[in-house]
């Protein structure tokens, strides 16, 4: 996995509420048995009238959030499906972190595990840093993981958030979870030869 | 000791080790399902670091998503014309026989939805703990098992070491007092709690369910009821094991047997919350307060009872959730204050990992049976799988479907998620007993209305959107 230490870059805002998985990576797009090409995919109705037809007006297809590197969103962003395309779309269209008041669980957790850091906020800070992404004069905005602060030069203000330690660890350094979990292979098999010698039920 | 949850008595019961101080555990997992469009990317990564599959017994899979439902599959041929889909079957396939897993393929006769074919055939036991590449995983809440989905990289983790990385969640407590009344279900109760709570209510929990109503339902009822609950945000949803359960249970194909089955229903007889346990938080639902239920937007929140109105935005204070009613109403093509029942229909679906069980077949044709689907309606039936197909059929429920005019199709997941060739066009309308009315869920411009496969049923002979206790013998 990719390591997230520190990002500095556009942010683009997305406010409104429960945009789920299926428009974030609409179902044209979960053909494949891989995880290539599905930047096309990401937000395709609205980011596209048709197949390579833009519309105009929608924020990632507009100077300067064409290259946004942040997403603000409304609560509850990726709920529904699990499709972990979802988060391969974001991120090979160049998103690097999502920021909102709450996530999808699955999306949260598919995003911990592609190098991209889901961070919620109280609604209040979330609607600020909504109000400055929609400004190009200060949607500028850094990510600083290793502080867990978010700094906005807009307003200059410094604002600190609350992430999982171990995901924080794993993103920092970008560790592969399964090698990090199969250091305790003999533990795990160990938990395994007891749980089933308890229920014997489960092993016929 | 400190009183617990079920669902900590079961996190408890799984726990291989705790990860650091700050409440993450590594969470052995009993059984995996695997699909044909989650699971490659899975496998693909586990090849590329030639890891191998920890406990290859512990998997199922299943084609559900992208198979086509049309009754030609009764020629027995795994012919799937579109070659990507086909090439997201074959990989399934290939996958599964290079690490011994098993899998219901296209024609197998166990074959159909994850959800369905995992409790109908006994996989998934009380206590258990299982994960999927697919939300409505906390569908075997029901079993009293703890269920949740899990995205592609997590499907690898599994596979690899048997165990999830797991940040254990909070407990919410739902009690239903009163029973439904005549002609509702389980879905119309699951809608309302949603409607309640949002569809972000219980983000961060786990739910159980308790109270009156739910010792009373079936175990098909709490498999919907369990299964939607993610639509508000659960991550996992469960009933603790009682009698009617013991009952579904028992003599299914992978259900112990013998004296394991006296040993293991002793033992699950202790799957309960004790007493005193703590509930950060607790929800009150009256389930005899609650009518026929149906979506008029596009999130599971947004729906009212039958004889309702369609909201006005301008009445709601938050701002954001003004936007979507919006939004939703522009997408749904629907008024302010236009009345929900009477509205036309184009299309009447009952299927999905929801409701697409023979109890809901059997409610549905309840409605049906002597009536005929209404004309300019297009109306199908896609059990959820190849075992409740056959059930129908030797019960003579098929044939209610069919002379009411319903397509009688083959399981899958179908037109809920649209992944194979059902789906609608821009603009139809559809009363639906899938779980998601999202925006384009169904197809592109597709229009989705939430509700029971009775409701479904109602609205199909009507044309509109119908209160079926209209259409229910006294």
């Amino acid at each position: 996995m990719e390591a997230f230490h520190s990002l500095t870059g556009i942010a683009a805002a997305l406010p409104q509420a429960h945009v789920d998985t299926d428009q974030i990576m609409p179902k044209q797009f979960l053909r494949g048995i891989d995880r290539q090409g599905l930047s096309q995919g990401f937000l395709f109705d609205m980011r596209f009238e048709a197949p390579g037809k833009p519309r105009p007006d929608f924020v990632l297809n507009r100077a300067p959030w064409q290259q946004a590197a942040l997403l603000i969103t409304g609560p509850n962003f990726g709920c529904g499906s699990s499709r972990e395309h979802a988060v391969w779309g974001l991120r090979e269209l160049g998103l690097r972190c999502v920021i909102g008041s709450s996530f999808g669980g699955i999306f949260s957790d598919n995003c911990a595990r592609n190098g991209v850091p889901a961070i919620v906020l109280p609604s209040q800070d979330v609607d600020r840093l909504l109000a400055l992404a929609t400004d190009p004069e200060r949607c500028v905005m850094t990510v600083d993981l290793q502080a867990q602060t978010i700094t906005t030069p807009g307003d200059g203000k410094v604002l600190s958030f609350e992430f999982d330690p171990l995901r924080k660890h794993m993103l920092l350094n970008g560790l592969d979870a399964v090698g990090l979990t199969l250091q305790y292979a003999d533990d795990i098999r160990r938990f395994e030869q007891g749980y089933l010698k308890q229920r014997p039920w489960l092993a016929v | 000791m400190t009183p617990r949850t079920l669902y900590q008595k079961i996190v408890d019961q799984h726990t291989v080790r705790p990860l650091g101080k700050d409440g993450q555990i590594l969470l052995y997992i009993d059984r995996q399902v695997l699909n044909e469009y989650t699971s490659p990317q899975a496998f693909a990564a586990l090849h590329a670091a030639q890891r191998g599959v920890w406990r290859a017994s512990s998997s199922l899979a299943v084609v559900d998503h992208v198979n086509p439902t049309t009754p030609e599959r009764n020629a027995r041929t795994m012919v799937i014309a579109d070659a990507d889909r086909s090439r997201q079957v074959h990989t399934l396939a290939e996958n599964c026989q290079r690490h011994g897993i098993a899998l219901f393929d296209m024609l197998d006769d166990r074959q159909g939805i994850e959800h369905v074919v995992a409790s109908e055939q006994g996989l998934v036991l009380p206590g258990m703990v299982i994960a999927a590449g697919d939300s409505h995983t906390t569908s075997h809440g029901a079993m009293g098992a703890l269920g949740f989905g899990i995205g592609s990289s997590e499907i690898e983790h599994l596979l690899a070491t048997q165990t999830l990385v797991y940040t254990v969640m909070k407990n919410m407590r739902v009690q239903v007092t009163g029973q439904l009344g005549a002609g509702l279900t389980a879905k119309d109760l699951v809608l309302a709690l949603i409607r309640q709570i949002g569809a972000d209510g219980a983000t961060g929990y786990v739910i159980e369910y308790t109270g009156e109503a739910i010792a009373a339902m079936g175990v098909e009822g709490r498999l919907t009821l369990c299964n939607m609950s993610v639509e508000a945000a659960a991550r996992g949803a469960i009933v603790a094991p009682d009698d009617t359960l013991f009952h579904y249970l028992q003599g299914r194909a992978f259900a112990p047997k013998g004296e394991h089955w006296d040993t293991a229903v002793t033992a699950w007889r202790q799957l309960h919350s004790d007493p005193e346990a703590l509930f950060e938080r607790e929800v009150t639902i009256d389930a005899s307060a609650i009518a026929p239920m149906v979506t008029w937007g596009t999130s599971p929140d947004q729906g009212d009872a039958i004889g309702a109105a369609v909201p006005d935005p301008a009445h709601e204070a938050d701002a954001t959730r003004r936007r979507s009613m919006v939004r939703a109403l522009d997408y749904m093509g629907l008024q302010p204050g236009q009345a929900l029942e009477g509205l036309p229909i184009s299309h009447a679906f009952i299927g999905s990992c929801t409701n697409s069980r023979l109890d809901d077949l059997r409610d549905a044709a309840r409605v049906l049976r002597g009536r005929r689907v209404a004309q300019g309606v297009r109306a199908m039936v896609v059990p959820g799988s190849t075992s409740v197909r056959q059930q129908a059929e030797a019960e003579g429920i098929a044939q209610v479907f069919i002379e009411a005019g319903f397509e009688w199709r083959q399981a899958g997941c179908s037109m809920c998620v649209a992944m194979n060739d059902d789906h609608l066009n821009p603009g139809d309308r559809c009363a639906s007993s899938t779980n998601r009315n999202f925006e384009g869920r169904q197809g592109a411009g597709a229009r989705t209305h939430l509700m029971s496969p009775a409701m479904v049923a109602a609205a199909a002979v009507s044309g509109v959107l119908t209160d079926v206790r209209r259409l229910l013998p006294n």
